[in-house]
């Protein structure tokens, strides 16, 4: 039985993982196509990489964008606008807030 | 360009594929034309290709440079798209990137952002190209300071009617006003010019 909790607590940590992962690849697919960046792939994206200013150069549009994204593919809202620069500072913040608010 | 031809579509192609093809053949080297819509895309393209072959264009202060654009459709493409996404409430997503093209001027606004240009503009929607709009309002402000050169044409897009004609006027004297002497955009601006430059 004791062999079985370990399992089950390194099971629990690596579905998690395997989660935010997941999000990631899909986020950055879906990304590309909700902003039209037709010249980059979505294996371009750098997970850590910042959205905007440097990295993907993203503008105040591209955040409104965003955010509808989260809704629409995820049904996850921000609660509280403060948050949002912290969420949309990578790929990685955003997979991890979905992740972490996904009913 | 200069009389020759610079692009021909296969012919097969939709619109956006024809524009992203003349994109890359303009080597534009411009992401954010990618997040236009279709008319911003047809008046960005139109206009810049004019303006490679505007001699001196580069040397006019942005805030000397109009923009004078019309069409008959307004932005009748990207208010349907944005109508689509907000018609039905059980799925209710309007998208802020769409949104942001339902005007018309939005157009003159991405050629004004792309060439930091900083002079007046306008835009009229008229229900077909009227040169006497064009030449009289242009004149209007090339003959009012800072004004002396002007952007003006049609952009228009609705569904399979696609027209872009952009022509580059400039107030030759504007600068030499008390000088005696032809003053040769009224000669060569006007609505007859216009008229049959459109309808080549």
């Amino acid at each position: 039985m004791s062999i079985y909790i370990i399992q089950k607590t390194y099971n629990t940590y690596t579905v998690y993982k395997m989660e935010v992962q997941e999000i990631v690849t899909s986020l950055k697919s879906q990304i590309v196509e909700q902003l039209n960046l037709e010249e980059i792939k979505p294996e371009d994206i750098d997970t850590d990489a910042p959205l905007f200013g440097t990295g993907l150069g993203l503008d105040s549009i591209d955040a409104l964008e965003l955010i509808v994204l989260l809704e629409k593919n995820y049904n996850v809202k921000i609660e509280d606008p403060k948050e949002s620069k912290a969420i949309f500072a990578s790929v990685k913040t955003m997979a991890e807030y979905i992740a972490a608010h996904t009913k | 360009m200069n009389d020759t031809l610079f692009f021909e579509g296969n012919g097969s192609e939709d619109l956006p594929a024809f524009l992203s093809a003349l994109y890359k053949k303009s080597e534009l080297n411009y992401p954010k034309f990618f997040k236009m819509d279709k008319l911003c895309k047809l008046g960005v393209l139109a206009s810049e290709l004019m303006i490679r072959t505007t001699t001196g264009f580069e040397e006019v202060p942005k805030n000397e440079i109009a923009l004078v654009l019309s069409n008959n459709a307004s932005s009748l493409e990207s208010d349907r798209t944005h109508a689509n996404a907000i018609s039905n409430k059980q799925n209710y997503f309007p998208s802020p990137s769409v949104f942001v093209y339902t005007l018309p001027n939005i157009v003159i606004g991405e050629i004004a952002i792309k060439h930091k240009i900083t002079g007046e503009n306008a835009f009229f929607v008229s229900e077909k190209f009227d040169a006497e709009l064009l030449q009289s309002y242009t004149d209007i402000l090339l003959h009012t300071k800072p004004t002396t050169l002007a952007i003006s044409g049609w952009v228009n897009l609705d569904g399979q009617s696609v027209e872009a004609f952009v022509y580059c006027v400039k107030n030759l004297n504007f600068k030499q006003e008390n000088t005696p002497g032809i003053n040769r955009d009224e000669h060569l601006h006007n609505s007859k010019n216009i008229q049959h430059l459109y309808s080549l």
